[in-house]
């Protein structure tokens, strides 16, 4: 079992320019050039139009909580002494259809389970940061938003 | 012919064989594979010569060639292989009943041979220190293990529909006591009551131990043939009623949380297609298997396969609908929670059971059974039924 966190290959033609972004402090969503489609994950092709001419457009650096997990062991020997943490499917503002996976943390340099699970609630606003992993890994996660008044909370639909 | 009347009832399966289930066992997992097919083949009354056809998992680790000289069996004429773990099962059963009925092969055995009572065999401790696939999306972030999956999907499922930790424990107490009376089953002493569920440790908050699949060792096989032929073997024959697979559009397999509405999984793709084929409807079945690797995959496949509406799955099984007399009885051997981990390969032999009236848990006069395979993957299900 391997003893650090897994990382991403991040020089595959369909997605470096995703983590290019990332290493900039930018997050950025795939979107057709021929269609305007927008995807993520990343793809080898645009699956509304069959376009491989794929480009990005930068997402804004706030989102919503959608849903969340808080994981206990077992775990990888790099994620159990971080337990329990809080890791969730964030839809950034402006971007309805898009789901990404981001580890929820206090700060950029506390990193993954920095925040108290108890803290944390589906529709919560969330501010984007990067957590340096590696020299070419800055991973996208997100830090629940303070200034969010429990009454911003999404409702039940 | 109609093109749905190619496989419809022309197929079935008369044979089911396993080896004991356990923890550790004693033997390798080529020598399990080879009692479990033997021990089917003698269900059957069918002789290993006559075998022509073989189905299995892309993950299982007994070729092929290995099963077919150990048990010396005749020339092959069709061999398949399906992805996907827990989403096999049907698909490999259903394309060798597809080869059968058009007269491809004769005879055929279906197989699931694994020891996961090791920790160290857990797939997701295999990962790799740079990830270049899918994975790549979720697992920097922590999100490492299936059950952290299906755990994301069942949060916003409580939330969307007012569901309960109480509701889903419903799925796990009613599997234990049907276990509770299956000699075969692992936890078939080991009571388990709401309290008991409650307080269990978490292992992907929302979901705790008792909502994760069992860790164990064992094999099963199945052994299929044409409907004519079904008459000379030794039990009633189950009929491969209907079949699919199943992948709906812009599936990622198990982090499946990215299309359009999460909610609506490849269990629903197989859904459409299956009923299409059958002559029976939801509400006409009697008894189900449904894939449980984890607690919530039944509530998510209730809905995908139409036994009942979006968000009420949680209710029905907190109303007691899967237990022993209830609306839809389901995984009455205690499933892949309380009686073994085979990759959902002991839902079919739980079904044939039912169609043959010797489950522990017989329902009474089961006419039909319907068996699905894991809500999270590319999957497939089946209708058995009677003659």
């Amino acid at each position: 079992m391997i003893e650090s966190i897994p990382l991403p290959i991040v020089d595959d033609p369909a997605d470096r320019a995703f983590w290019q972004g990332c290493d900039e402090g930018r997050l950025l969503v795939q979107a057709c050039k021929q269609c305007g489609h927008r995807q993520h994950p990343p793809r080898a092709m645009c699956p509304a139009c069959r376009s491989m001419e794929l480009g990005w457009q930068e997402c804004a650096p706030t989102g919503r909580l959608w849903s969340y997990v808080v994981p206990h062991p077992p775990l990888l020997p790099a994620f159990a002494p971080l337990a329990p943490y809080v890791v969730g499917l964030i839809i950034p503002d402006g971007l309805p259809g898009i789901r990404m996976v981001g580890a929820i943390v206090a700060s950029a340099e506390e990193g993954i389970g920095s925040v108290a699970p108890a803290e944390i609630a589906i529709g919560d606003r969330m501010r984007l940061t990067f957590v340096r992993l590696a020299e070419d890994v800055a991973l996208p996660c997100w830090v629940p938003d303070a200034a969010c008044a429990p009454s911003e909370r999404e409702e039940k639909p | 012919m109609s093109d749905r009347a190619a496989l419809k009832d022309r197929t079935a399966i008369v044979g089911i064989g396993q080896t004991e289930f356990g923890k550790n066992l004693e033997h390798t997992e080529l020598q399990l594979a080879c009692m479990a097919i033997r021990n089917a083949l003698d269900d059957a009354g069918i002789d290993a010569s006559d075998v022509d056809a073989l189905g299995c998992f892309t993950q299982e680790t007994t070729p092929e060639f290995e099963i077919a000289r150990n048990l010396g069996f005749g020339e092959l004429h069709f061999f398949s292989q399906v992805a996907h773990g827990g989403g096999a099962v049907c698909g490999a059963i259903g394309q060798v009943a597809m080869a059968i009925a058009l007269g491809i092969a004769k005879v055929g055995v279906v197989w699931r041979s694994r020891k996961r009572g090791d920790p160290s065999k857990r797939q997701w401790a295999g990962v790799q220190p740079r990830i270049d696939d899918h994975w790549k999306w979720s697992r920097p972030h922590g999100l490492s293990r299936p059950v952290d999956e299906v755990a994301m999907l069942m949060r916003r499922y409580m939330h969307d529909h007012g569901a309960t930790r109480e509701q889903l424990a419903a799925v796990a107490l009613t599997q234990r006591a049907y276990a509770r009376r299956n000699p075969d089953a692992l936890m078939r002493d080991r009571e388990m009551g709401l309290e008991d569920y409650l307080e269990a440790r978490m292992i992907s908050d929302p979901l705790c131990l008792f909502d994760n699949c069992l860790e164990s060792d064992g094999a099963i096989a199945i052994v299929l043939t044409a409907t004519d032929r079904a008459a000379d073997c030794r039990h009633r024959p189950a009929l491969i009623h209907a079949f699919s697979q199943g992948m709906s559009r812009e599936h990622q397999l198990m982090t499946d949380y990215h299309g359009a509405d999460p909610f609506v999984s490849s269990s629903s793709a197989t859904a459409r297609n299956l009923w299409r084929h059958s002559d029976l409807a939801p509400p006409d079945i009697d008894v189900a298997q449904i894939y449980d690797a984890f607690s919530p995959l039944v509530l998510f496949s209730l809905e995908n396969y139409g036994f009942c509406g979006r968000g009420e799955a949680a209710a029905m099984a907190g109303s007691g609908a899967l237990g022993e007399g209830g609306q839809l009885p389901v995984n009455t051997s205690g499933g892949s929670l309380s009686e073994v981990y085979l990759h959902g390969a002991n839902l079919v032999t739980e079904a044939v059971r039912q169609i043959r009236g010797t489950s522990p848990n017989q329902v009474s006069d089961a006419r039909n059974c319907f068996i699905s395979t894991c809500d999270s993957t590319p999957n497939g299900a089946l209708i058995l039924r009677r003659q």
